[in-house]
């Protein structure tokens, strides 16, 4: 069997250094908030428009 | 693209990033969001129609995501010619903190999710306008216009004569004549504004090859287009006069500041603004001649501003929308 050349040679993934670490992390807080702030407008808009339509049915 | 390059992708990019939350807000662009939520609840104000301070709220905020991410589709696309101009060098995506792909994604993501707040808590017609203003400006300005011609400015400047007409259409459902004229105000402001700038910025654009005015026509047929496009301007920041949107507030703004704004715009007209030279590192940084053109851009922006507040002070001082109904 032939060695791999250069360009077939699988990636091993590195270490991540200690920044990339912190960065990782803050990076997914953010996300994690972001996702959180999404729903609730989400759940803010729906809590209106049925107070709306609620009182324009009533 | 090869084994090769897919791997080192793999290593350099995704969780080896180093990039933070700060970044991806700067792909934003977060000063250019400032002016567009300002403009955008100056027309949600003005509008004749009240709405709940909820929708209004998250509608505003959906404008700012809209803005945003078509921030970022411009940041990912120009990322060539930012690295070029000194203004635009430390952008996140020329850093190579920001990945390319990654502020393609980050524009995609948060355009669906404004288009779709914008529609969940004001209407379609509002939803639609935002969206095809964030394919405006990502596509037919940024891919096409901005390299193409020098007229990139006065067409692409649609794209930021949106928001005043976006809010209005997220309070009334509708697009009537105001917020056409709130359109045209900013859409005549723009090119005023940003050949100024382009004037004493020159060499950045040359550098960049991007078709300027001043590096496509030269600096005289370019400080006589912003004195025409300034009157053009001053002319239709009146007609909020005629129809009853501007008040004294506002006709004091229109009348004492776009005299002003054409004195400003006739010096730079008599100026050598945007003639040979190396340009300065700062935005408000120039070379003696053209200090004209600093002046007029500088002054071009509160302009603006003081017409928009203008009108959310006469609209909104009573506050109607925001207390009377919170909810419905």
């Amino acid at each position: 069997m032939t060695d791999p050349t250069p360009e077939q040679t699988p990636e091993r993934p590195r270490a991540l250094t200690a920044d990339e670490e912190k960065a990782r992390k803050r990076r997914n807080v953010a996300i994690f908030w972001s996702l959180i702030g999404f729903i609730l407008l989400i759940f803010l808009v729906t809590i209106q428009r049925l107070a709306s339509n609620i009182s324009a049915g009533g | 693209m090869s084994v090769t390059e897919k791997s080192a992708e793999t290593i350099t990019g995704g969780a080896a990033s180093a990039a933070s939350p700060a970044d991806y807000i700067a792909l934003m662009k977060p000063r250019v969001m400032t002016l567009v939520v300002f403009t955008g609840f100056a027309g949600l104000v003005a509008a004749p129609v009240d709405m709940s301070f909820i929708s209004a709220a998250i509608a505003i905020f959906a404008l700012a995501l809209g803005a945003g991410a078509a921030g970022a589709f411009n940041m990912a696309y120009d990322s060539d010619i930012d690295a070029v101009m000194r203004r635009t060098r430390l952008r996140p995506v020329v850093r190579g903190i920001v990945p390319r792909a990654e502020a393609y994604t980050f524009g995609g993501v948060f355009t669906l999710a404004s288009v779709t707040l914008m529609a969940l808590a004001a209407n379609y017609v509002a939803a639609a306008l935002l969206a095809f203003s964030i394919f405006f400006y990502a596509l037919i300005y940024t891919v096409w216009l901005k390299r193409s011609t020098p007229q990139n400015i006065v067409i692409g400047g649609a794209a930021g004569a949106f928001p005043p007409m976006i809010g209005w259409a997220a309070a009334t459902g509708s697009v009537s004549l105001d917020a056409v004229i709130l359109f045209a105000i900013i859409f005549l402001w723009t090119p005023p504004h940003s050949w100024a700038l382009a004037l004493y910025k020159s060499g950045d654009y040359a550098a960049a090859k991007i078709p300027m005015m001043p590096v496509a026509k030269g600096a005289a047929s370019t400080r006589r287009q912003i004195m025409i496009y300034a009157i053009a301007y001053v002319a239709i920041s009146l007609a909020p006069l005629a129809t009853g949107l501007g008040g004294m507030v506002y006709a004091g703004a229109a009348i004492l500041g776009g005299a002003l704004f054409l004195v400003l715009s006739g010096r730079v007209l008599t100026s050598r603004a945007g003639e040979a030279g190396t340009d300065e590192d700062g935005l408000y940084d120039v070379r003696a001649g053209d200090r004209a053109a600093r002046d007029l851009f500088a002054f071009s922006i509160a302009h603006l501003a003081l017409l928009f507040a203008a009108l959310i002070a006469e609209h909104g001082a009573g506050l109607h929308f925001a207390f009377a109904r919170f909810w419905s």
